[in-house]
């Protein structure tokens, strides 16, 4: 296996490891074993992908781990306990499980949805109604709003995220996510991606999730783990190894060329020199806040709520309209979490009037902004440190550190 | 699903969805989304006309010139009597068909049992072919005559759509939500009572529809074994040739159909989970 590397961030721990000895699933009637002999350390508190081609394994191996398949031979276990130990349905209330589109029960309201595991743990009325709030709230949706609401009645990455808000209702250590955002447009999943981060940010769990798209993993991953067929370990590493240094063919072809691009999907948003602009508070006198912003030398203003999270970004013009800053809606203004990547940053700076895009850190709160100057000054500085790294290595006659598989 | 979201501005922000979110307002899913025009259609319709049509039967009977055995087979008590009689019939017997049929479908659908689920849907299917009056008269003939005697073979003949469209609506309950339950900790059971039987339930609901008038028809057919029911004048105006008592009978058991398909609508609808 890999070395270990520090945890990603500071703040305590939730989450729990997960181990799989030499686990194997055939499937009866089959020749070949579905999941052959994987053995595999999942650090607590890291976000672990699971990618391969289809047919590869990667959805049975996740599945075994809360035994909705049970494995032929070989043992899991989560925080040192055989998940074998406890019955099915009594480890599953311990396990959060999110899957794509939510998966969410159409005849109960979002907030019976959410209750279902805190319902089966014999939480009380209270306790489960403060839960289901502090999770919308978690998740980006407004309690008042959306507590009520039916499924039909969301937009599907509302659904994703009421998704996400249940497989953590009971706050379990361990959350499988089997390819959670595949079900939603780009720009949708982008933000969920980074709603993820920012919750994985103050939670710590240990997650694991299936997905399809490399640069999902390499963006969401702590550790990536790349799967061949019958969920042979092709390389089990973090991103920065994987990119720098494929194990095989094999990996290579499947992380795919154009380092340049890697870049972008390697590099977060926070790694960048943000920049300042003008911020109004809402319900602020127009007139001060566009003092400011012409004394700055600012076109636009961000608007904050008294959570000091943004709610929009308007020009001067917009401002003059009215003599009191008005609020906006949250949920249609586009912002980048501080641990997206530049690809996302690109992405979303190129739909927006105003040639950069908001950055938020925890809890949406706001941090600052990024704009194209800021994107290719980190470029050509990378650029620039690979070039002197080259010459220094060809003096040195040393090659890239290796990664293990 | 709609794939709009009220995160993205270039979304159209036409849906009723989206504004609605946009202005905070929590939108109601209407009756007649829910339902489709023509059902609330007949829900309204299916009343008014069988009041009408009544109220007419009514004005003719009191009017109408009658013989002393017209007078005596349409006399309003003996009517009344055998309406109720009717009504006991449908009532009891729909009673055990949804307590048999449900609980077969659900078992029908469940682990192993789901290989053997064509062979009893086919059992069932060869019960409603078996001419209605046929199968009465040999279960008389087999149990003696009588009231439950009729309900057992009215029991018989209803079970089917009930058992198709459980085992149908249970089917037809998307996999991946049955997955979702038992991968959040659900026992199956509860995946069952919370999950599968509220979704399957508006197919169920129309299955115990299509039985409800199946069944009221059929009872039509019990006074040959004795057990009653509207059938009684109609046998008895087509063995003395009235032709007015034949026709009052006929109509009066078309009218308690026409109820009771109504209330069978009307079941449909408060039984419909919300949400769906």
């Amino acid at each position: 296996m890999s070395t270990p590397t520090t945890p990603p961030a500071n703040g305590d721990v939730s989450g729990a490891e997960i181990t799989l000895d030499s686990v194997v699933k055939r499937y009866p009637g089959q020749r070949t074993n579905a999941v052959d002999s994987l053995s595999l350390t999942i650090p607590a508190g890291e976000i672990v992908m699971f990618i391969g081609p289809s047919g590869c394994g990667k959805t049975t191996s996740l599945k075994m781990i809360n035994r909705l398949i049970e494995p032929t031979s070989g043992s899991i276990s989560i925080g040192g306990e055989d998940v074998r130990a406890k019955s099915q349905d009594e480890l599953r209330r311990h396990v959060g499980y999110v899957i794509q589109g939510g998966s969410l029960f159409p005849h109960m309201s979002v907030a019976r949805n959410i209750a279902i595991v805190p319902k089966l743990l014999g939480w009380d009325k209270k306790r489960i109604a403060a839960r289901v709030d502090e999770l919308l709230d978690l998740v980006g949706l407004d309690p008042d709003r959306y507590r009520h609401r039916y499924p039909r009645e969301l937009s599907g990455g509302q659904q994703q995220r009421v998704g996400v808000a249940r497989g953590l209702a009971a706050d379990p250590p361990v959350i499988l996510m089997d390819e959670p955002f595949g079900a939603v447009d780009p720009i949708t999943r982008q933000r969920l991606q980074d709603e993820l981060l920012g919750i994985q940010r103050e939670l710590h769990k240990t997650i694991v999730m299936v997905t399809h798209d490399i640069d999902e993993a390499i963006k969401l991953g702590d550790r990536v783990l790349i799967l061949q067929e019958g969920a042979r370990v092709a390389q089990y590493d973090t991103p920065d190894a994987i990119l720098a240094a494929p194990a095989n063919e094999f990996v290579d072809d499947f992380v795919g060329s154009g380092s340049a691009l890697k870049q972008l999907t390697l590099t977060r948003v926070s790694e960048l020199e943000l920049t300042r602009r003008t911020t109004a508070k809402v319900g602020e006198r127009s007139a001060d806040a566009i003092a400011r912003a012409e004394q700055a030398g600012d076109s636009s203003v961000v608007v904050l709520d008294d959570r000091n999270r943004p709610v929009a970004w308007r020009f001067l013009r917009q401002l003059r309209r009215h003599d009191v800053v008005q609020p906006g809606d949250r949920e249609a203004l586009v912002v980048l979490d501080s641990r997206a990547t530049l690809n996302d940053a690109l992405d979303t700076m190129l739909t927006s009037s105003h040639g950069g895009a908001i950055v938020c850190g925890a809890r949406d709160e706001y941090v600052g902004i990024v704009d194209f100057d800021s994107v290719t000054d980190h470029m050509r500085a990378i650029e620039r440190e690979a070039v002197a790294h080259q010459e220094a290595a060809a003096v040195d006659g040393g090659g890239i550190p290796g990664a293990s598989a | 699903m709609s794939a709009m979201t009220p995160t993205t501005p270039q979304a159209p922000k036409s849906s009723p969805d989206v504004s609605a979110a946009v202005t905070g307002a929590r939108p109601r899913v209407s009756l007649r989304e829910r339902l489709g025009g023509e059902s609330i259609g007949l829900l309204v319709v299916l009343p008014v006309l069988v009041v009408v049509v009544f109220c007419c039967y009514v004005w003719w009977r009191q009017t109408a010139h009658l013989d002393s055995i017209e007078e005596s087979a349409l006399a309003w008590p003996s009517i009344r009597a055998q309406l109720v009689q009717h009504i006991k019939l449908t009532v009891v017997s729909s009673a055990i068909v949804v307590a048999v049929a449900v609980p077969l479908g659900v078992l029908l659908t469940r682990g192993r049992a789901r290989a053997i689920a064509p062979l009893v849907v086919g059992f069932a299917n060869a019960g409603q072919a078996a001419p209605s009056v046929g199968l009465i008269v040999l279960l008389a003939i087999w149990l003696g005559f009588g009231f439950w005697t009729a309900v057992l073979a009215l029991t018989v003949y209803g079970v089917l759509p009930v058992l198709r469209n459980t085992i149908t609506g249970l089917q037809g309950v998307d996999p991946t939500l049955v997955e979702a339950g038992r991968g959040i900790g659900m026992s199956a059971g509860s995946v069952l009572l919370r999950v599968e039987l509220p979704l399957a339930l508006p197919v169920i609901m129309a299955g115990i529809r299509t039985a409800l008038v199946l069944v009221v028809g059929t009872a039509a057919l019990v006074t040959f074994i004795g057990a009653g029911g509207l059938g009684d004048s109609l046998v008895s105006g087509i063995n003395l040739f009235r032709f007015k008592v034949m026709v009052s009978s006929a109509l009066l058991i078309a009218l308690l159909a026409l109820v009771v398909e109504w209330a069978g609508r009307v079941l449909e609808v408060v039984f419909r989970p919300k949400g769906i």
